[in-house]
């Protein structure tokens, strides 16, 4: 199951293919000549990491049904292969424009299709995906998509309102006293990464929390974490060099990816240009974070601490090292680590009671793998050395709860 | 009925470190490659994490790592009047099995042997005339030269990042090494592990005695490394839990820590785990192998059809699968034909414990490979004429571990072995006490080898191999030698009592000596004294390579993984330079 499906978007699932209400539709000729096009648009699914949901469960292109977890139930990827009965090759390229920018297919799309992130995108890259999935195998397969518990399978009064609450169709417009780099990642970050499906704060309905993007948000088991330039929890450490290694190649001197962001950067980022990488990281480092105040570390002295440090010494030292600067690219950095110090634990729990793999690229290939605790330390044990890790070193954060153990550890794993 | 699976160009048996860098390399080429390892996929954190791979009970006393007898085994006999009985509970040495194998449960001490010792034949009759060897011994040159290998030692200490201290460039002598090994192209990949306390004393002792002691070659990391393919290993935390474990720090060289991430991703290469390749597929000429059949725990059998076979199998079970796949002729020790099974040979150790009252050894501080070791006594680095034996081995204070359990064990001569001294004895001596070794050769005789047992089978109704092998005396003589030596060292080093151990015959198969097994399909220069040639390429049939220690002609006094995973590498290399522009053999009979 790929984990970055958890949080895809907030209320769920796509669902192009339906395929009678146009089935009659005509199309227009498909040019397959037009390499450039194609190369570009396929170049998008990537940065738009389509595949994630769009893909079947055994890994076919685009012929849906990969299963995508929400918060308010789980929903099936559609079948966008040019196949006219299950897919969209009945569609016309009008009608895969207004899915995209208005979030409207052949009935009212649910936004877990993150139709409110690719609108954004210029009709021109649209059409450069379309010319490219048009490219792509036609597979029959008949996905339901409509996988949702009640109330929110009665799909029209549902997704009208929270399109109205939420929604604003609107291409991206450049900020022209930006350079072109800081440009270029917005549009992605904004756009067909859609980055704050995950990393930005969400309402109890999913929608994004209006000037809180990229701040961090709760994602089923785990924290997308704040990605903004924040002091401490967020990327003002990391260079704008450090955050395109990090997309790249999984891993930089400070940490390696794991959890959902491994499948992101599995599917997709891996795979972008050297240039898109800097001018993502160009645009991260230029968002101001939060007004977060550093929480006064807890003393030495407390019991807690002091449990945590003996058992920090026993149980984590070997790979973390005692002053918790870790190997570089291998087991990550603990001292200073946004990471460590989110205001919610929940990711540093997961990892630790779970266990989680780093993911593998071509240029780093080792995916070094921390395995779970959960079986062989307490709740307290855990929260005393997390609530450690989380204030030693100058790091400063809320202290852990066996309680808050506990809640990971009934969850069950989706880490490693 | 087998099933036929559809045909692939190379098929390995056993995915150790010999078939992953094989695998990796020949993936590389753009063949198709399938291995089939008869135990578990093997994997870091789910198989040995920090979590509990330290536990003695469970992967030393219990081998859980290990290849269940039950399984597979051989029988044993010491000579050919006896008659062989099944080992059923690993001793003397420890089969692997699983995803990694041996290269799991090393220490990792990662030799390289020495230039006499690919001539040994040609050197000791030039030096000390032809009658100077046992009428019986049946040591021969390997038909690769030092010269030859050294390129390929570098790539697999490279591929390891092997921790050390070079003793000569290029020819050029350097302080702090090994003054007698072979010339290196360049210095060790990561220096020397960190020394603990037992092996700087030997060190200083042996310096004191005109020794010239160097940091014992480590594949347990001294700091973090990026292999040429681009893996990662962590730095050696010295927690003491190498040979017999898995190592959970990502710090010890292993098929997992240095090939496996790079090879599991290639989409030209699959692995079969829990299969058991029941025998190589030859065609009705004999001279051609087909592919291998297999069978799964279901008990299925699948036929895979391969162009190449490599045969990457632990030592003793590459001549197991020659033997019931009907290639070559067995040897016959009453006629001295036939060439598969000759030259089973093993190693000679010994240990020199001692006792001190005011030293404190913190033996828990360890690594598989850290220690100080001295080659004055090694192969032919020192004068034999007048020593009635040939070989030798290294002289060493290896700091392997101080665990809980068998580390009571070492206590002076005369202590009860249960009860309130017992106890005493051991709480007063585990920090005070300390055990150099010796690491000798032992060459091969015409009445040491393998054969088909005629009484036994395994699991699968195969004959189970037969092992028949003892000390001679000129092993017996020579580490006693070795262990005068030592001897000398550790008196220096001043404890209040030593008690030297050298081994005494006959050779005990139930107590752990080394698992540095070798031969039985060995390297040379003709059919008509070898199995394989130069390129370990069956004379038999070509399209077949057998790896590993397997193709020794003898062993040298020092552990086999350098040398092994050198061979992998020079084969590797024959394949891709040679034998895939034009397959066929690669030496003319």
């Amino acid at each position: 199951m790929n984990s970055r499906l958890l949080r895809r978007a907030v209320l769920a699932a796509v669902t192009f293919g339906l395929g009678t209400a146009f089935a009659v539709a005509q199309t227009r000729p498909i040019n397959h000549q037009n390499f450039e096009l194609i190369a570009r648009g396929r170049y998008l699914t990537v940065l738009g990491d389509c595949a994630a949901c769009h893909n079947s469960p055994d890994g076919t292109p685009f012929a849906g049904g990969n299963p995508v977890p929400t918060p308010f139930g789980t929903m099936r990827g559609a079948n966008i292969t040019p196949d006219k009965d299950t897919g969209i090759g009945n569609w016309s390229n009008e009608q895969f424009y207004h899915a995209l920018h208005d979030g409207v297919g052949d009935v009212r799309l649910y936004p877990a299709m993150p139709y409110t992130y690719y609108t954004k995108m210029t009709r021109q890259d649209v059409m450069a995906i379309r010319a490219y999935l048009n490219t792509v195998k036609p597979v029959r397969h008949d996905v339901t998509s409509d996988t949702l518990p009640f109330p929110f399978d009665i799909r029209a009064p549902a997704t009208t309102v929270w399109d109205w609450l939420f929604f604003s169709p609107g291409t991206f417009k450049p900020d022209p006293h930006k350079s072109a780099a800081w440009n270029r990642g917005a549009y992605i970050v904004q756009g067909p990464g859609h980055c704050g499906a995950c990393h930005s704060p969400k309402t109890m309905l999913g929608g994004d929390q209006s000037g809180k993007q990229l701040r961090g948000a709760d994602l089923q088991g785990w924290v997308a974490p704040d990605i903004t330039n924040a002091k401490r929890i967020g990327l003002d450490a990391w260079t704008v060099q450090d955050i395109a290694e990090y997309l790249k190649t999984g891993a930089n001197r400070f940490t390696d990816a794991s959890g959902p962001m491994a499948d992101e950067i599995r599917h997709s980022s891996s795979h972008w240009t050297e240039a898109d990488l800097k001018a993502v990281a160009t645009y991260l480092k230029d968002q101001p974070g939060g007004d977060h105040q550093a929480p006064k570390p807890l003393a030495a002295s407390d019991p807690r601490m002091q449990a945590g440090k003996a058992i920090y010494e026993d149980q984590c030292s070997a790979c973390h090292t005692m002053d918790g600067g870790g190997i570089q690219r291998m087991f990550p950095q603990l001292k200073g680590s946004p990471f460590v110090q989110q205001p919610d634990p929940t990711s540093l729990l997961q990892v630790v009671v779970n266990g989680t793999r780093a993911v593998a690229t071509d240029e780093r290939p080792t995916g070094p793998a921390m395995p779970g605790f959960g079986w062989k330390l307490s709740n307290a044990q855990i929260a005393a050395v997390v609530t450690y890790v989380r204030n030693a070193w100058s790091n400063a954060a809320p202290p852990v709860s066996p309680g808050d153990v506990g809640k990971i550890r009934h969850a069950g794993g989706s880490g490693s | 009925m087998a099933r036929k699976l559809p045909a692939t160009d190379v098929v390995i048996i056993g995915l150790g470190w010999t078939g992953s860098i094989l695998a990796n390399e020949l993936a590389d080429a753009g063949l198709n490659v399938v291995a089939i390892e008869r135990g578990p996929w093997r994997d870091t954190s789910s198989d040995f994490p920090v979590t509990y791979a330290q536990d003695e009970l469970r992967y030393h006393i219990r081998h859980d790592l290990f290849l269940r007898p039950a399984q597979e085994t051989m029988t044993f006999r010491h000579n050919v009047n006896q008659h062989a009985l099944p080992i059923r509970t690993w001793g003397s040495f420890m089969p692997p099995n699983g995803v990694g194998g041996a290269g799991v449960h090393w220490n990792a001490e990662t030799w390289r042997f020495l230039p006499s010792d690919f001539v040994l034949r040609t050197h000791l009759t030039q030096r000390y005339g032809a009658k100077f060897l046992p009428q019986d011994m049946t040591i021969q040159d390997w038909g690769i030269t030092y010269q030859e290998l050294e390129p390929y030692y570098d790539k697999f200490e490279y591929l390891c990042g092997t921790s050390g201290q070079a003793g000569n460039l290029q020819g050029k002598k350097q302080d702090g090494g090994n003054p007698f090994e072979g010339p290196r192209s360049r210095p060790y990949p990561t220096p020397p592990q960190k020394q603990p306390y037992g092996p700087m004393l030997f060190a200083e002792a042996a310096q004191q005695l005109g020794y010239h002691p160097f940091p014992q070659p480590s594949g347990n990391l001294s700091q973090a490394y990026v292999n040429p393919w681009g893996v990662t290993l962590g730095p050696c935390t010295y927690c003491g839990y190498c040979e017999w474990f898995g190592c959970g720090n990502y710090s010890k060289a292993s098929p997992q820590t240095t090939v496996l991430p790079v090879l599991m991703r290639k989409p030209n290469f699959k692995a079969l785990t829990e299969s058991t390749v029941l025998r190589i597929n030859l065609d009705s000429s004999g001279k051609r192998a087909t592919g291998v059949t297999f069978v799964n725990t279901s008990g299925e059998e699948f036929e895979q059809p391969a162009d190449l076979v490599l045969l990457c199998a632990f030592q003793l079970f590459n001549v197991h699968m020659l033997l019931v796949s009907g290639i070559g002729t067995p040897y016959d020790p009453g006629t001295g034909k036939g060439q598969v099974g000759r030259n089973y040979s093993y190693q000679v150790t010994s240990s020199v414990p001692a006792f001190w009252d005011d030293k404190n050894f913190n033996p828990f501080v360890a690594s598989g490979a850290v220690g100080m070791t001295i080659d004055e006594f090694n192969g032919d680095n020192f004068d034999h004429s007048n020593l009635g034996f040939v070989g030798g081995g290294y002289i060493g204070a290896v700091m392997t571990n101080g665990r809980p359990i068998l580390s009571t064990t070492r206590l002076p001569k005369g202590t009860p072995e249960w009860g309130a001294e017992w106890k005493q004895a051991v709480a007063k001596n585990y920090l005070t006490s300390y055990e150099p070794v010796t690491h000798g050769s032992c060459y091969s005789y015409d009445n040491c080898f393998l054969d088909l047992d005629p009484t036994y089978t395994d699991a699968y109704g195969r004959k189970l191999l037969r092992i028949t092998f003892d000390f001679h005396e000129n092993e017996l003589k020579m580490s006693q030698y070795l262990t005068d030596r030592l001897g000398d060292i550790v008196q220096k080093m001043g404890p209040r009592t030593l008690e030297k151990k050298p081994p005494t015959g006959p050779y005990d198969v139930s107590k752990y000596q080394t698992t540095h097994t070798c031969g039985g399909a060995i390297m040379g220069t003709s059919p008509n004294n070898s199995v394989v040639n130069r390129y370990c390429q069956s004379w038999d049939v070509p399209n077949l390579f057998v790896t590993g220690a397997t193709v020794f002609p003898q062993n040298a006094g020092y552990n086999p993984t350098g040398t092994v995973g050198a061979l992998a590498f020079w084969t590797a290399h024959a394949l891709r330079s040679q034998y895939l522009k034009n397959p066929g053999p690669l030496v003319q009979a």
